[in-house]
């Protein structure tokens, strides 16, 4: 399942109706390190159809739900489950060890 | 067991993906490891990744931001059937030929090769606090054009006087008020046009002969503690965002005991040659250059290396037939 993109008017209904966790890239165009993450987590959200969702907030489009949760660094990523934030990971990591952070919600 | 390459590279900064080009061009069907997604300099694409314009790479007139550069790169080298693989070389067993490269924890090699062309490059120092941990990501950052946008209208400080501090600084008063910038010394080490445009900066201030010893804040930065480093006294610097750009050290933790290297952990070369301590192991780039350190240096560097691998495998006789000469004159 390709990525859902996210925005401010439609965060809280899509991530409110869920009904797997969901992993939500905070990103932008002009982050370098979000460009190399970006592949990895279409990958993910490929392999992971079913239990995991992969969302992408555009923080120049959205601003609101990264203020709303203190982003102050990007690429965040936040995995949120039946509507709450479980888990928060901060810069950019290789596949190997975003997929060891999300075994426990697989 | 796998298929013995000709050659690997390890690394896809400048260095890496010039030794691509050239290695793909004598066809030579090079694989790069390009290394793995990171906030740091350590990551696919190096240094590049995380700066912005690029003023100083030739052929570009106006300019070019490093992630642009990098993709373009990274295209041209695929474009001659070079190997590009997300992946980080993890252990490495260059004893005997071929050389063998781990990418994994399997017990097999990932990669075996009858060259290795290293460019694994420098990655940023840090500051070596305790609350750096707590707080990277919640206002401490090691990329001023990832986080830069969540300053604006705060008040921000930059840790060094190098260029990298300068164009961080510069590129930072876009979103903040203020942007102080911490050095240990008197004056600055960066290059006299870069100094030139930070001093007429109105939205920078300079905090000289200083340095950061501690970090406020639980879960977002508060402020920096910071000593005057002739007085001793210390003081605090109520900034919510801090960037730091104190320097680099290079990626060679993989090579020690296994390559010579200077004290700094600099790979050595043979003057005026990419020959490392290991024959048909070749290294480019900022691993081994802490003099110049510019992305045209470590390009050159990758050509040199590709020419000096090329040219090694066929005087051992490992070369494939189809070998191309690389041309020594256009």
């Amino acid at each position: 399942m390709a990525p859902i993109t996210l925005t401010d008017a439609s965060f809280d209904e899509e991530i409110g109706s869920a009904d797997t966790a969901i992993i939500v890239d905070f990103w932008a165009e002009w982050c370098g390190p979000c460009k190399t993450i970006a592949p990895v987590l279409d990958e993910i959200a490929e392999e992971q159809a079913g239990k995991l969702r992969v969302g992408k907030v555009n923080v120049d489009d959205s601003p609101e739900v990264a203020r709303r949760f203190e982003v102050m660094s990007i690429p965040t990523l936040i995995v949120f489950k039946d509507g709450q934030p479980k888990k928060r990971l901060v810069g950019a990591k290789g596949k190997g060890q975003l997929m060891s952070e999300l075994s426990e919600f697989l | 067991m796998n298929q013995v390459r000709n050659v690997v590279i390890i690394g896809s900064g400048p260095a890496g993906l010039t030794a691509a080009i050239y290695t793909a061009r004598a066809n030579l069907a090079p694989v790069v490891l390009e290394g793995e997604p990171s906030s740091t300099t350590d990551q696919p694409g190096g240094q590049l990744m995380l700066t912005t314009e690029v003023e100083n790479y030739p052929g570009f007139v106006d300019g070019i931001t490093g992630p642009e550069l990098m993709a373009t790169m990274r295209a041209q080298a695929a474009r001659f059937g070079a190997e590009l693989v997300v992946e980080k070389a993890t252990r490495v067993d260059f004893s005997c030929r071929p050389f063998k490269i781990w990418a994994d924890s399997d017990p097999e090699p990932t990669y075996q090769a009858l060259s290795v062309i290293i460019s694994t490059g420098a990655r940023s120092l840090m500051l070596g606090l305790d609350a750096e941990e707590r707080l990277m990501g919640r206002g401490l950052s090691t990329c001023a054009t990832c986080d830069g946008f969540f300053h604006r209208g705060s008040h921000i400080a930059v840790v060094g006087g190098g260029d990298s501090a300068m164009e961080e600084a510069l590129f930072l008063t876009k979103f903040a008020e203020s942007v102080t910038v911490i050095h240990r010394r008197d004056q600055l080490r960066a290059s006299k046009i870069m100094q030139e445009r930070a001093f007429k900066n109105d939205k920078i201030r300079f905090l000289w002969n200083s340095r950061v010893v501690d970090l406020l804040g639980e879960s977002a930065l508060e402020g920096a503690v910071v000593k005057d480093v002739t007085s001793g006294a210390t003081s605090t610097l109520d900034v919510t965002g801090l960037f730091v750009a104190i320097g680099h050290r290079p990626n060679t933790d993989l090579f020690r005991d296994v390559l010579d290297m200077d004290d700094a952990g600099y790979l050595v070369t043979r003057p005026g040659s990419t020959y490392t301590s290991v024959e048909g192991v070749f290294a480019a780039g900022d691993v081994q250059d802490h003099t110049y350190r510019q992305a045209v240096t470590a390009a050159g560097t990758g050509c040199m290396a590709a020419i000096d691998a090329e040219r090694w495998l066929e005087a051992h006789g490992d070369a494939p037939d189809d070998i191309a000469e690389t041309p020594t004159e256009w």
